[in-house]
């Protein structure tokens, strides 16, 4: 640590500053971008001062879409994405919560066999299965369809590892007082484990949700219907649909408004998931 | 209230060790047994077993007249408190004491009245609506008894309750455990490793050693009668001194030795018994040099090495002794006095 020296002060912010700036900045171009009559772009200079655009800008997006690029009108587009980043978070943390219960609470055969294949699939993630995976997707007939979104990428090695770790630092202690106190396997599970892994999941809860928030290649796949397309592809198609120019104007719009809900739920939920992620109280 | 069984009782984990082998037990209806021996003598196994958290390979458990080898804990009517109180962090003391009752399903205004009612006992009642947390080491280990109280089972199971408490609050607690156990005249079984906390508390004294019961007895039987070498080496402190008979042959310095049963070739005899000057009546004489001095307030040790002997010898005396470091003394002990055991049995002669 430097202490009382000046100069390694000074270093330390600009330091700081620079990371801030280099991070801040495209969010700012995106901010900026989205303000502006769509004329401004085709000159090939980004202005970096708010433009008097703002209001229709904003008001194109959520009210009309583009309907020659084939793009629908946001609202719905964030709405599949919500119930898809919300579906899939959600069965993340209660698939991946029970399986951690089962392995650290329960001896059955086999059980650190099916610890290690769980782990493994952190190896295959979405984009190293897509082939195999959309086969079966389509041949169950769930393309176009929240389920087809959602269900492929519920299976978390992630969560079931960090909820399993935790579980083994509650004292076994608890499970046997309340063993002693007549509460079986499920109701110590509801009783006892869920209210003290509150903060676990909510740290996990903003993870997965801005995992299936982003979720980009799954969605693009799977859906042609426009009535499932969700924002983050609604961006892509955006940007490439239609014969002229990309709108940026419009583009960038969506972007902010693409970003709201996720920056919504960590300030939220930002209490909980510090503590989840540091802290431990026992 | 009931009386428990234990006949034959084994325990072989998965791996083959053997953690209890062959105990056999009858523990009094309204009776405080106190289970003592080192760490891994199977004492803490044997409670669990009883409080059904372990399995048990071999024998019969009864509690009252119910055969419970199967039973899942809860259905044993059994209340436990562990060695670190295992109080649910995220509940309020109420909840915690409630929630065995809850689970139950007892009306809530009967849960009301004994939650209050232990509280009251136990002097917890203040804290009632405070996380463990906020609590300090003594009033969680209230917390924990208040839990196995309101239960009202019919027996108490405790997993050295207090070793995680300071010395001063674990003399009062000890105390309290006690007389609660008197008033309540409720059959309870308590696992230490402390031996002054297993003769302060017993009825009977259970001393526990690789797996096997060594002894049971009251306190003073087992003080001043252990029936094996063990047990005279667990139980009082400083530890019994153990002399080898043909050592003290060889030094002609006890030729009373004949008075004692035939067999006996060692010969233990309590720090407390060996005097400064002889006594009275048969008696026999150790020559040594004092080794170190040790004053401890009330009364002092001192630490003899004996002429020709390998082992030192400890003496415990009143108050502050007059003797110096490197000083030659001589030591009495009466014939009554002395402990009779046999080297390889390591039993007790009669």
């Amino acid at each position: 640590m430097v202490e009382n020296d000046r100069w390694g002060m000074l270093l330390s912010h600009l330091v700081l500053i620079l990371g801030v700036a280099i991070v801040v900045f495209p969010v700012y171009v995106a901010v900026i971008a989205s303000t502006h009559p769509p004329g401004t772009f085709v000159r090939g200079v980004m202005p970096l001062l708010p433009g008097p655009n703002a209001l229709e800008n904003y008001r194109i997006v959520i009210s009309e879409g583009r309907s020659t690029a084939g793009t629908p009108p946001i609202g719905g587009m964030l709405w599949n994405s919500f119930v898809m980043a919300m579906a899939i978070t959600i069965g993340k943390l209660s698939i991946s919560i029970l399986s951690a219960f089962a392995i650290v609470y329960f001896r059955f055969r086999f059980r650190m066999f099916f610890f290690w294949v769980i782990f493994l699939t952190l190896m295959l993630p979405v984009e190293v299965r897509i082939v195999p995976t959309f086969e079966v997707v389509a041949d169950l007939g769930m393309l176009n369809s929240f389920a087809g979104l959602s269900i492929p990428l519920i299976a978390s090695a992630t969560a079931t590892f960090l909820f399993r770790q935790f579980f083994m630092t509650v004292p076994e202690e608890l499970m046997e007082a309340a063993r002693v106190d007549g509460a079986g396997p499920m109701k110590f599970f509801r009783d006892i484990l869920l209210p003290l892994s509150v903060t676990n999941i909510a740290a996990l809860f903003v993870i997965m949700f801005i995992y299936g928030w982003n979720q980009y290649l799954w969605p693009l796949l799977i859906t042609t219907d426009p009535e499932f397309y969700t924002i983050v592809m609604g961006i892509q198609r955006m940007v490439t649909g239609g014969e002229s120019e990309p709108l940026w104007h419009l583009v960038m719009a969506t972007v902010v408004l693409a970003a709201l809900p996720p920056v919504l739920v960590i300030l939220f939920m930002q209490r909980l998931f510090v503590k989840g992620l540091t802290e431990t109280e026992k | 209230m009931a009386s428990i069984q234990m006949d034959d009782l084994h325990k072989v984990y998965a791996g083959g060790v053997k953690a209890v082998t062959g105990i056999s037990l009858d523990i009094a209806d309204g009776e405080m047994i106190v289970l003592v021996g080192p760490s891994g003598c199977g004492k803490s196994t044997l409670l669990r077993m009883v409080a059904g958290l372990e399995t048990i390979s071999g024998g019969t458990l009864r509690i009252g007249d119910r055969v419970v080898n199967n039973l899942e804990p809860a259905e044993r009517d059994i209340a436990m408190v562990f060695q670190n109180y295992a109080l649910y962090p995220h509940m309020t003391v109420f909840n915690n004491l409630a929630y065995g009752l809850k689970n139950r399903k007892m009306p809530k205004d009967a849960i009301d009245r004994r939650v209050r009612e232990a509280a009251k006992m136990l002097e917890i009642g203040d804290y009632l609506d405070r996380k463990p947390r906020n609590l300090s080491g003594g009033q969680r280990q209230r917390v924990a008894m208040g839990r196995a109280l309101v239960r009202e089972p019919s027996a108490f199971l405790f997993d050295e309750p207090l070793s995680n408490l300071d010395a001063k609050l674990r003399v009062q607690m000890r105390v309290e455990i006690r007389q609660l156990q008197k008033r309540l005249k409720t059959t309870s079984l308590y696992v230490t490793h402390d031996q002054l906390e297993a003769l302060t508390m017993a009825d009977r004294l259970v001393v526990m050693n690789a797996g096997r019961v060594e002894q049971v007895g009251t306190p003073m039987e087992v003080f001043d009668r252990p029936a094996t070498v063990f047990v005279a080496g667990f139980i009082g402190s400083p530890a019994m001194n153990m002399i080898d008979a043909a050592y003290l042959r060889e030094t002609g310095s006890a030729d009373d030795l004949d008075g004692l049963p035939h067999g006996t070739d060692l010969i233990g005899v309590r720090p407390d018994d060996l005097l400064m000057t002889p006594p009275d009546g048969p008696h026999l004489r150790l020559a040594g040099r004092v080794a170190l001095l040790e004053p401890a307030g009330a009364e002092s040790h001192i630490y003899v090495a004996l002429d020709d002997g390998d082992q030192p010898i400890t003496v415990r005396v009143q108050g502050l002794p007059m003797v110096e470091d490197g000083a030659r003394v001589n030591l009495y002990a009466a014939l009554a006095a002395l402990h009779p055991f046999d080297r390889v049995s390591g039993v007790r002669v009669t």
